[in-house]
């Protein structure tokens, strides 16, 4: 189970804004699921090695060569607010 | 010969192309009037692209006879590839007008010349299994326009079993490419992690992303994964493994060939029909001279409850850079903080709202260890299952769905039964194998994908062993609706 409070204090974590019946609905829906994931618990892996990377790729690098990346304007392009040559934020809070 | 095309394979028109039988404009009008004839009833796209379609065409028309053997074939492309200038929507409100600055690499084999007919339609950022979670409206199954086309790749599939273009290109998380190929009928590839590069692929899970083919038959799939495999140095995850011919032994048959029916894949959860379907399948590749056995994986039945950790997790970090600043959707607002959450929760539905909820969840401080790690220690359970089995045989065989298209609106209030569609499928992404479904036959008058498995790069065994499936199956293609 996973209580109303917990779901605004996770929301908040994820900056997600959540309706009240939103809230309500999701500490409903994410109890069910979680007690669903529940079951992997019951294995004892204490010595099982995690995978991240199902190839176990490790630390690929390439050369370190300068390159021409997008021009400032392309970049900036799809932004929602490109306030003098930047990304445009609201006054940060 | 314009009219008849309609009915050829990609593999079919593309060597009609490049004899020059059919001209590439010949065949994106036909695309293109097939679009205009059903789209209105199967809404497999978000945005359709008919002149991009011809002039790009032209192009190959015009081109100087170096031509690629997929050269001019009409495609769908799932809205979750970048599209250089095309708007890319994910299937979400948060990126409604998102023109992307640069194309996908697996769409560069192409190169300008990729005869794209429009944008699939999919579940918002490939999370869901019935392209219902999309912002620009569900697609219907053209078998039965009343049903799902499966998810999250529905658009893609619905596109290539109503003949709007010859192909399309899905993407496939934890069954996003097999289960709505199942589902509508047609052949749909998920090539080993990494085959395929994922850069300008708009991120789900990263450890288990992978682009794929959807195609009519087995050999357009073959014609296709040649097209898009490759090493990618802007995807540090693609695999630098050299690319093999994947026509040369499609016809070598199945004969000595180890085919493993997986067990627990069989049994509770799967549908009578679509389970006879498939042991009518094995039974004919047995038939063939396939030495058929069963085999067991253990940890499968933690396939689903693991991935529904680790591929959320990944979620909440990938989809943390949707917040109104650099691209997509922005809910003006007074402070920096307040637009975020404003943004996000006006530009999200609701299923990526709660993956992103569940993924913060089993990431926050005082449940890593118990959710996310302990995730990632049933990979390496998974992982080793497998391993045994390709000890003792070399494809493994299991439904790709549980059951057959399912009716629309009737599992969207319930997650966990959506959920559980991708039963078959998780345990293969989570290892990063490569699968394809195939079908096999019908049941209830739908068709019933049969999965096949196998190892890491072996895709030339994977559709050599799918293409007799093929010639065993009680099933041939067939334009719908």
């Amino acid at each position: 189970m996973i209580s109303e409070e917990q779901v605004r204090n996770v929301a908040n974590l994820a900056r997600l804004g959540l309706t009240d019946a939103e809230v309500e609905k999701m500490s409903g829906q994410l109890g069910a699921i979680l007690d669903s994931i529940e079951q992997i618990q019951e294995l004892d892996l204490a010595n099982v090695p995690p995978t991240s990377n199902p190839l176990n790729l490790t630390n690929v690098v390439r050369p370190d060569e300068p390159h021409r990346e997008l021009p400032r304007e392309e970049a900036l392009r799809p932004a929602p607010d490109d306030a003098d040559g930047l990304f445009g934020v609201p006054r940060i809070d | 010969m314009a009219g008849d095309i309609l009915g050829l394979t990609a593999y079919e028109l593309a060597r009609e192309i490049a004899a020059g039988n059919v001209s590439a404009r010949e065949a994106a009008e036909v695309a293109n009037a097939r679009v205009e004839e059903v789209e209105g009833e199967v809404n497999a796209f978000v945005t359709t692209t008919p002149e991009i379609a011809l002039d790009r065409a032209a192009r190959v028309d015009e081109g100087d006879g170096a031509k690629k053997p997929w050269d001019g074939v009409p495609m769908a492309v799932k809205d979750v590839l970048s599209t250089r200038g095309v708007r890319t929507t994910c299937g979400s409100k948060i990126l409604e007008g998102f023109e992307p600055l640069y194309d996908a690499s697996a769409l560069l084999n192409y190169g300008e010349d990729l005869v794209m007919v429009g944008k699939a339609n999919m579940d918002e950022f490939a999370m869901g299994s019935s392209t219902e979670n999309s912002a620009y409206g569900v697609t219907r199954n053209p078998w039965d326009l009343g049903r799902v086309p499966g998810g999250s790749s529905g658009g893609s599939a619905a596109a290539v079993a109503a003949g709007e273009g010859w192909w399309a290109l899905g993407t496939d998380t934890g069954g996003s490419v097999r289960q709505p190929a199942a589902l509508c009928g047609i052949v749909g590839l998920k090539p080993t992690y990494g085959r395929v590069s994922r850069y300008g692929l708009i991120a789900f899970a990263s450890s288990l992303d992978q682009i794929g083919p959807m195609t009519r038959d087995v050999r357009d799939s073959a014609l296709l994964l040649q097209a898009i495999a490759g090493h990618d140095p802007k995807d540090s995850t693609s695999a630098n493994v050299e690319v093999p011919d994947y026509l040369s032994e499609l016809e070598g048959g199945v004969s000595g060939l180890r085919v493993g029916v997986v067990t627990e894949l069989m049994g509770e959860g799967i549908d009578p029909g679509v389970r006879e379907v498939v042991e009518r399948t094995v039974k004919g590749l047995e038939g063939a001279g396939a030495e058929v056995g069963e085999v067991s994986l253990p940890h499968s039945r933690y396939g689903l409850p693991a991935y529904y950790i680790v591929a959320p997790a990944e979620v909440s970090s990938n989809l943390a850079r949707f917040d109104g600043v650099r691209y997509g959707l922005r809910v003006p607002a007074g402070g920096v903080h307040e637009m975020y959450r404003q943004t996000r929760e006006e530009g999200f539905g609701d299923e990526v709202k709660r993956r992103i909820m569940l993924g913060t969840y089993a990431l926050s401080s005082g449940y890593y260890d118990a959710y996310y790690a302990q995730a990632q220690k049933v990979r390496t359970k998974i992982i080793e299952d497998f391993r045994a089995a390709f000890s003792r045989y070399d494809v493994l065989v299991s439904p790709t769905s549980p059951s057959v298209a399912f009716e629309i609106g009737s599992k969207t209030g319930d997650p966990l039964a959506m959920y559980a569609q991708d039963i078959c499928a998780v345990p293969v992404s989570l290892a990063g194998l490569p699968a394809i479904s195939v079908p096999g036959g019908l049941s209830e008058g739908l068709p019933v994908g049969v999965q096949l498995i196998s190892d890491h790069f072996t895709e030339p065994m994977l559709l050599r062993a799918a293409r007799a499936v093929e010639e065993v199956a009680d099933f041939d293609f067939a334009l719908k609706p």
